[in-house]
């Protein structure tokens, strides 16, 4: 069998396809993050209870009425999406006036309301969500085995983030976005109804974090705790990369999925933290992040 | 009663009446449960000392109380330490610790800076579950209390509230004194207005990290106190969960003012007495008061009463 550094390589492969289904989730995450970051200047700690509420929304879904994983994989993010409008409407929307730190408190605070309740109404354990039919199975690559569904997750998680990409640097909507980010007193001044747009962007990057929880209902457990220790690696990577650029979280998000992949191989005592300590090392030599523009 | 109330709140009654009150305390209250809410008050001054005057966001600072208990529970409980001794490598170590946080969060601000620091407790947290030391998931139990100075035996729980209350005591002072001093001042300054501190001069970034140190130090203290009061240190004590308990006492009793943390870690630390019947619910409240908190009642108990006062201010 050929070995790389005394590794086995099915090993290093197997260890490198988790390390890319985690960077796809912490690429999706990170950049719904920077979708509100940019417009609301806020920081959605609720990022990862949304992520756990989509993975929920489609287990409930299959549960009690029987939808299965295709319209999951939109309704979930539709109905997170409609509650994170409702949230930004009736109580976000009050804090813009004030530091932005207590947009952070706030989305603190509903992150453990949600996740709270349900610990207590499903209990710290996991469910476990079936694969869809026809991401069943796997394929043979010849040097290693790909289950499908991992491939999918990939595949899935590259096309929202590069239509995400697209609307926002490429189209009409999107310009008006990043004029809202540089100057919203004077795109208000054109007539374009910012309000609106960021009652709707928040309500898209909750929708990305309830997309990217279903996607990952298949393959990890859907508990209520899923999210939380998920968004603080992806703060850390959110700080790696920078909000400054879009395609910037991607590729750090997918970046450091391999790199903790690398890290479970090699040395399996530091993948918890290897991604931390990237930060800190990031932090010391460039501080304003990979792709940041920060002054 | 506003005259009464104003009265009251002269510094000259009002520190007289409330430390007649905390050496009358525990033959009214338990004594535990005092020295319990001690140290988290203690906690919750010093993340004010950098929240409310240097404008300072901390998201991790469990690091520091918990890091200060490992600490603290390691050298009394294995190597046999005298508390007194334990009780200064626990601060001292957690200042180390604020020193290197210190150094990577503040070259971000704001949003940022929250965020590094609560990446840099859950790192810290995952590396107290895995080193042998701290005792995993387990944490280190029947931390004994010892005997202070060598004649102070601390396994009385009236002896050992009157150290925890000279420790509450001095540690509070010292935020004091720092908060109304030129070093507090100029603080002020950089929460106000960072660039305009700058160009008066002030090395900005070394005011913050002083801050930082001097907070993540007396977090330390309260720390590594909890864990001879309890005789325990756990993995919960590094936990997020616990960054953001400190930031609900500021919040909720009032941050950058001085009584306000005093009165949130009682507020919270009493609720959650009373609410250990109720279990998993706990973390829905805590979470309903925060929100609550956030959009109603930004000033803290503190704020609001000092406003309902002097309404001319």
């Amino acid at each position: 069998m050929t070995e790389i550094l005394g590794v086995p390589l099915q090993v290093l492969l197997g260890q490198l396809l988790i390390g890319l289904i985690n960077g796809s989730f912490y690429a999706v995450l990170s950049l719904g993050l920077a979708v509100i970051f940019g417009l609301l200047r806020i920081i959605n700690f609720a990022h990862g209870a949304q992520y756990m509420l989509g993975a929920f929304a489609a287990w409930m879904g299959f549960s009690y009425l029987g939808i299965g994983y295709w319209a999951a994989l939109f309704l979930a993010p539709l109905v997170v999406g409609l509650t994170g409008i409702v949230i930004e409407r009736t109580m976000l929307r009050r804090l813009y006036k004030f530091d932005h730190l207590y947009g952070l408190l706030l989305t603190f605070g509903l992150a453990l309301v949600i996740e709270g309740l349900f610990s207590n109404f499903y209990g710290v354990s996991g469910k476990s969500y079936a694969v869809p039919e026809l991401l069943k199975g796997g394929v043979n690559l010849g040097f290693m085995f790909l289950p499908v569904y991992r491939g999918w997750v990939v595949i899935a998680s590259l096309t929202v983030c590069l239509t995400t990409w697209f609307i926002i640097e490429r189209t009409k909507l999107g310009s008006y976005l990043r004029a809202g980010t540089e100057n919203p007193q004077l795109v208000q001044a054109f007539g374009v109804n910012l309000p609106l747009m960021i009652t709707l962007t928040y309500g898209f990057g909750a929708a990305l974090a309830a997309f990217a929880g279903v996607l990952a209902a298949p393959i990890y457990q859907v508990a209520p705790l899923m999210g939380t220790n998920l968004i603080i690696v992806v703060f850390a990577v959110v700080v790696i990369g920078g909000m400054g650029s879009i395609l910037g979280a991607v590729l750090t998000g997918f970046g450091l999925g391999l790199v903790e992949g690398l890290t479970k191989v090699f040395y399996p005592e530091a993948s918890n933290t290897v991604i931390f300590v990237i930060m800190a090392l990031v932090l010391l030599f460039k501080p304003a992040g990979l792709f940041g523009r920060e002054a | 009663m506003r005259d009464f109330m104003l009265k009251l709140g002269e510094p000259r009654i009002l520190w007289p009446l409330l430390f007649a009150l905390l050496i009358a305390a525990p033959f009214a209250f338990y004594p535990v449960f005092l020295m319990k809410l001690l140290c988290f008050a203690l906690f919750a001054c010093a993340f004010n000392l950098l929240v409310g005057y240097a404008g300072l966001l901390s998201f991790g600072h469990a690091a520091f109380l918990g890091t200060a208990g490992y600490m603290t529970g390691y050298l009394v409980k294995v190597q046999n330490l005298p508390p007194e001794l334990g009780l200064l490598a626990g601060t001292a170590a957690a200042a180390l610790l604020g020193y290197a946080f210190g150094a990577l969060a503040i070259r971000r601000r704001g949003i940022y800076f929250a965020m590094i620091t609560l990446a840099l407790a859950q790192m810290v947290y995952f590396i107290c579950l895995q080193i042998p030391q701290t005792g995993g998931e387990d944490g280190l139990q029947a931390v004994p209390r010892g005997t202070l100075f060598g004649f102070i035996d601390l396994a009385d729980n009236l002896t050992m509230y009157y150290v925890v209350l000279a420790i509450f005591v001095s540690g509070f002072l010292i935020i004091y004194r720092t908060i109304h001093s030129p070093f507090g001042q100029v603080l002020k300054a950089i929460r106000e207005n960072e660039p305009r501190a700058l160009s008066l001069g002030y090395n900005t970034d070394r005011y913050k990290l002083l801050a930082f140190v001097l907070s993540a130090a007396l977090s330390g203290l309260a720390g590594a106190t909890k864990t001879l009061v309890l005789q325990l240190s756990s993995l919960s004590d590094v936990d997020w969960h616990m960054s953001g308990e400190v930031m609900l006492m500021t919040l909720l009793g009032g941050m950058g003012t001085v009584v306000g943390p005093v009165l949130g870690a009682a507020l919270v630390v009493t609720l959650q007495n009373y609410l250990a019947g109720v279990g998993g619910y706990v973390t829905v409240i805590i979470g309903a008061i925060f929100v609550v908190c956030v959009l109603l009642f930004r000033r803290g108990f503190a704020g609001e009463l000092a406003r309902l006062l002097r309404p001319g201010r």
